[in-house]
């Protein structure tokens, strides 16, 4: 399963380019006076002393990331972490206490009752952990009930909506009500019903989370397949390490509302930020997702292992394994121009391999 | 290899329900002493000073304020006349209701052959409406019940009776849903209307009679008015809570969506809380009945009149034949109502559960109220087949022509109109009023006379035994002796609060001048409400042990609870003569199956693990239930006893009919004679005293005890 996550194309992260979703400074804190704290000392303290003192939650805390179009941005964290809390600030379904939020250019907290209501029919979509389907609607009326809202004609919003009925696989189901169908068509059909305003940015808040294992997997699958065939923006929340790493172009890591650590899989496994995420990504196989970047060191000599063929950087330790070790020495890494960056030889890799095996840590994953 | 972070706890702990500071007014220590002690003075109090300062008022006596409320009444009737609040505003309300219920009665009950519908022509009808909204078992149902009435000599009284249930209905759906959908999106507005839905509900019908009749005249019109406001609490009660109780999740996916507010509610929220609504619907339509038999006090039509002229005759019989088509007509709407409301959750769809987690917290108890159906998650169940939407409406369609062509006919010839004279014909003969009334009281009277022993026992042992006894204890003493006592009891039970409103509410009885029949009337409510508890435990307890006895006796409850107020007076005058035991047990069989029923799910709500690890001890079961299951089932016992105070308060009263006596006959006597009307009005206004001061004790006890 790992090798979806090597071999699919990463969508290459620009900063430079206008992103599609820009999220600076934002604050959610719960409670009566909220709006009141913004500012005050009060919020430097943890959140169980600022729950104790005076009864306010924060939610999110100073969160500033950008998206870049096309890009998939996953959030983790464990429960309570403020990840929900986090995606739902961004469509403002909760109103962000402070900070802002640009989508496409737009400024989306400055934005009046009608606007927003305007975006989240045209450019944004969510798709929820429980699904959030209308029981008393067939399927194909539920995926066209977004088209309906904005006020489309029954013809093009039935038409539209069958294309995303086959997009997602559940043609036949149609004229099913939700209650008769799994929990993985269910959320097929709320995949679909996301789609069909064809959005700019789409949003998962754990969609797979209460579907069985071999399900979650399908629905991975399906989602790394439409982000192929229609190159959303997409915004992914889980709390599963392993989903992550499949989906993600980056990673952000959540803790206690604040963020930890935001970059590429093999960054937060080969350099995570600190005990927190190095606990989480413990568990993780290296070997699937460290590169040869994380794991070469520099050339003793200046003709190291100019006898076998050089590997790029950017292979997977697993895939390099049966190429160092048939050599006779240390293999050459090159980055993307042709440069040799670097060396591995047995050692190298089988620190990786050997120490997973002995279900040990690395003391580090960087060389 | 998957990595979850699931399973390892949260590492800041979330603001559980627990873990909130609540405040919880601690139940204050040796409650029970202290009890005791107030016992003991109230005793010696009594033994001292019986007899003295009681506040007696002989039957026919009045007070300066009955006489003066009298006077309000001839102004009100005299002014009236061109006064613009009460000829403008409620005379043309109570005309425009009595022309429309006239008109209906015209066309529809009323058996003047000619141009209106005869009896035919309102059973295919009726027929058809029931086949469109419920399906075919109602209409055999409803046909059924209207071909009774027709047979017994029913027919007009009984439309009369649907008439007005109808109408009121009606109105309480126009005025109910707008109502409780301000409830459900605004939480100032549930604020506001919610001590009001409260008083509605807590007053006893019976005390509202009087002043309603005051200000819209006796007649068609009061009865709808008495009707709604019994009738309406609950439509808006179930209308917010099954809107509020929309699943979050849905309503956050059509706000991601961008849907506007009405879109919201238009199509999500009001189509998934619709079985719901219609459940409400139900509610409504069941206290309408009972309130719509009621109004034949204040010269509602139907079937509660010849109920009433049979009591007043103690005519068992008749008032048999006439309680029955009611107890029929009962069971129709509630059959037909439930069926509609079982179609109105779309093919496919798994029947919500209305009941939730919490909602017992509110001060009312709207869902024990409701059939268990409407209560329990339903199964996945096979989705009911059905037509085409086009195939539906054809053959609606087609089912329509008949039912218009026997309209037609109807109303041209007179068999056809006039409901036909059936006493000739051998078997049918039988079930036309006279002879069935005979019969009926045959019956009784071979059944009182066999009983006779075992009743006569059992009213001697309750009347000479509790009864007596307590009500010597409670009347036969100077007044402000047994306020005091009140006083004493409701700041022990639940604190100040209760102990200001008991004040306020023993002062406005005081000045009813009717504090001994209010004394009387509290004697009566505590010793029907005990016999409530002690069958209500025993059955509860019961049902919650066993499925199966679960199983056999709640559909009887079910049906005991659809059954309007006024009929249980029927049998209790058949079996105890008219006293005031009589009206106790009427109290007592009504109140029952509310009581029995949040026993039973007290019981049952346990939680399993307790009771198995309480096993495991290795107790008996008689230690299971007193030190585990009855225990643990507090909460349910003290809102057992709630409500059961409050249905007991709102039957004994109505008990004043067969020989209750006390408050409730003296509202009954405000009708019957003009002298004693400001008396009456009195007695409601004592009366709806009464029942504030119970409900909030009982309610402040039941916060501090029921945790
Ligand atoms: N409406 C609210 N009022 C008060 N506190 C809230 C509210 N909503 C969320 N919180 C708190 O904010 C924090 C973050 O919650 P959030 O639901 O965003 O977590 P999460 O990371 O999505 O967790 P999970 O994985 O369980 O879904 C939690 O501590 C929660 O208790
Ligand atoms: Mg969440």
């Amino acid at each position: 399963m790992t090798d979806l996550a090597v071999d699919r194309a990463r969508t290459p992260q620009s900063e430079a380019s206008s992103s599609a979703l820009s999220v600076r400074g934002l604050w959610k804190v719960f409670g009566p006076n909220a709006e009141k704290l913004v500012g005050t000392p009060d919020l430097e303290l943890s959140r169980q002393e600022l729950q104790a003192k005076s009864g306010h939650v924060i939610g999110v805390r100073d969160v500033s990331f950008d998206v870049a179009p096309g890009e998939v941005f996953v959030v983790m964290g464990l429960s309570g972490s403020g990840k929900s809390t986090l995606v739902r600030l961004v469509t403002r379904l909760i109103e962000p206490t402070a900070g802002t939020v640009l989508l496409g250019g737009d400024d989306l907290t400055a934005m009046g009752e009608e606007q927003l209501r305007e975006i989240r029919r045209r450019k944004v979509s969510m798709v929820f952990q429980h699904f959030g389907l209308l029981p008393h609607r067939k399927v194909i009326d539920n995926i066209a009930f977004g088209l309906e809202v904005r006020g489309e004609d029954k013809g093009p919003r039935r038409h539209r909506a069958q294309e995303m009925v086959d997009l997602v696989g559940l043609s036949g189901y149609e004229q099913n009500y939700p209650d008769q169908l799994s929990g993985g068509m269910q959320q097929r059909v709320g995949l679909a019903r996301a789609l069909a305003g064809d959005p700019a940015v789409l949003m998962f808040d754990e969609p797979f989370s209460a579907l069985d294992p071999l399900i979650r997997r399908d629905m991975q699958k399906e989602v790394i397949r439409l982000h192929h065939e229609v190159g959303k923006t997409m915004v992914f929340i889980t709390h599963d390490l392993d989903e992550a790493l499949k989906l993600g172009d980056r990673i952000l890591i959540m803790r206690d509302g604040a963020i930890v650590q935001v970059g590429a899989p093999d960054e937060i496994i080969g350099a995570p930020a600190d005990e927190y995420v190095r606990d989480f990504t413990a568990e993780v196989p290296k070997s699937h997702v460290l590169t040869l970047k994380w794991v070469m060191r520099e050339p003793g000599s200046a003709d190291e292992g100019a006898g076998a063929p050089a590997l790029p950087d950017t292979t997977v330790v697993r895939e390099a394994a049966r190429a160092v070790l048939a050599a006779d020495g240390p293999v050459r890494v090159v980055d993307s121009s042709g440069t040799v960056v670097g060396v591995v030889d047995d050692e190298d890799i089988l620190r990786v391999v050997v120490v997973e095996q002995h279900g040990d840590r690395p003391g580090s994953g960087a060389s | 290899m998957t990595t979850t972070l699931e399973p390892a706890p949260a590492p800041a702990p979330r603001a559980t329900k627990e873990e909130q500071p609540h405040t919880v007014v601690m139940p204050s220590r040796h409650t029970g002493r202290k009890l005791l002690v107030v016992l003991v003075l109230w005793l010696v109090a009594w033994a001292t000073l019986r007899g003295k300062q009681t506040l007696a008022l002989a039957n026919a006596d009045t007070t300066g304020l009955h006489e003066w409320l009298n006077e309000v009444r001839d102004r009100v009737q005299l002014l009236g006349q061109d006064n613009w609040f009460f000829h403008g505003v409620l005379g043309s309300i109570a005309s425009v209701l009595d022309s429309f219920v006239g008109f209906l009665q015209s066309h529809l009950s009323s058996v003047t052959p000619g141009a209106y519908l005869g009896w035919l022509g309102v059973l295919a009808l009726a027929a058809w409406v029931t086949y469109t909204l419920a399906g075919l078992r109602s209409t055999l149902l409803v046909t059924a019940v209207l071909l009774f009435l027709g047979v017994a000599g029913l027919w007009t009284d009984g439309v009369d009776t649907l008439i007005i249930t109808v109408v009121s209905v009606l109105i309480c759906i126009v005025i109910g849903l707008p109502l409780g959908i301000a409830m459900s999106r605004s939480h100032r507005t549930s604020a506001l209307m919610t001590p009001v839905l409260d008083v509605m509900q807590t007053m006893p019908s019976f005390a509202y009679l009087t002043p309603i009749a005051l200000f819209f005249g006796i007649g068609p019109a009061c009865a709808i008015v008495l009707t709604l406001i019994y009738a309406l609490p609950p439509l808006v009660r179930i209308t917010e809570h099954g809107l509020r109780s929309v699943a979050a999740n849905t309503v956050e996916a059509g706000r991601s969506l961008g849907v506007t507010k009405g879109q919201l509610l238009r199509q999500v929220q009001l189509p998934m809380a619709k079985r719901t609504i219609v459940v409400g619907i139900n509610q409504s339509t069941m206290a309408a009945l009972s309130m719509a038999t009621i109004a034949a006090l204040v010269n509602g039509p139907g079937l509660g009149k010849p109920v009433v002229a049979a009591l007043q005759s103690l005519n068992v019989g008749a008032a048999s034949v006439a309680g029955l088509g009611i107890v029929l007509i009962a069971i129709m709407l509630d059959r037909t109502t439930t069926a509609a409301s079982e179609r109105s959750a779309p093919a496919g769809q798994r029947v919500t559960a209305v009941s939730s987690p919490g909602f017992f917290r509110g001060p009312t108890v709207v869902m024990e109220k409701l059939p268990r159906w409407a209560t329990e998650e339903g199964g996945h169940g096979e989705p009911a087949k059905r037509l085409t939407p086009g195939g539906r409406r054809l053959v609606l369609g087609l089912l329509l022509v008949p039912a218009l062509v026997a309209a037609y006919y109807s109303t041209l010839y007179l068999q056809l109109s006039q409901f036909p004279d059936v006493s000739a014909v051998p078997l049918l003969g039988e079930l036309t009023s006279g002879p069935l009334s005979t019969h009926i009281n045959d019956l009784t009277t071979a059944v009182v006379d066999a009983l006779s022993g075992l009743t006569n026992g059992f009213k001697d042992l309750v009347t000479l035994g509790m009864l007596n006894p307590l009500q010597s204890v409670m009347s036969d003493l100077p007044w402000w002796v047994m306020a005091l006592v009140l006083l004493a009891v409701a700041y022990l039970l639940g604190g100040w609060r209760p102990t200001v409103v008991t004040a306020v509410c023993e002062a406005v009885i005081l000045g009813t001048g009717l504090w001994y029949d209010a004394m009387v009337t509290l004697t009566m409510t505590i010793v029907a409400t005990l016999l409530v508890m002690l069958i209500a435990v025993v059955l509860g307890v019961a049902m919650g042990r066993g499925r199966r006895t679960d199983t056999v006796i709640r559909p009887f409850l079910d049906g005991f609870q659809t059954i309007p107020a006024f009929v249980y007076l029927v049998p209790a005058l058949a079996l105890f003569a008219a006293t005031r035991f009589t009206a106790i047990m009427a109290a007592v069989a009504y109140a029952v199956p509310i009581a029995t029923k949040l026993v039973a799910d007290g019981v049952r709500g346990v939680s399993p693990t307790s009771v198995e690890a309480a096993r495991s001890t290795g107790i008996t079961r008689w230690q299971m239930i007193s030190k585990v299951q009855l225990p643990m089932a507090r909460e349910a016992l003290v809102l057992a006893t709630n409500q059961g105070l409050l249905y007991v308060l709102s039957m004994v009263v109505i008990g004043g009919m067969v020989g209750g006596g006390s408050l409730g006959y003296l509202i009954v006597q405000g009708f019957v004679q003009g002298q004693l009307f400001g008396k009456g009005l009195a007695a409601g206004i004592a009366i709806t005293a009464l029942g504030i001061m119970l409900d909030r004790i009982a309610r402040y006890a039941a916060a501090r005890y029921g945790r």
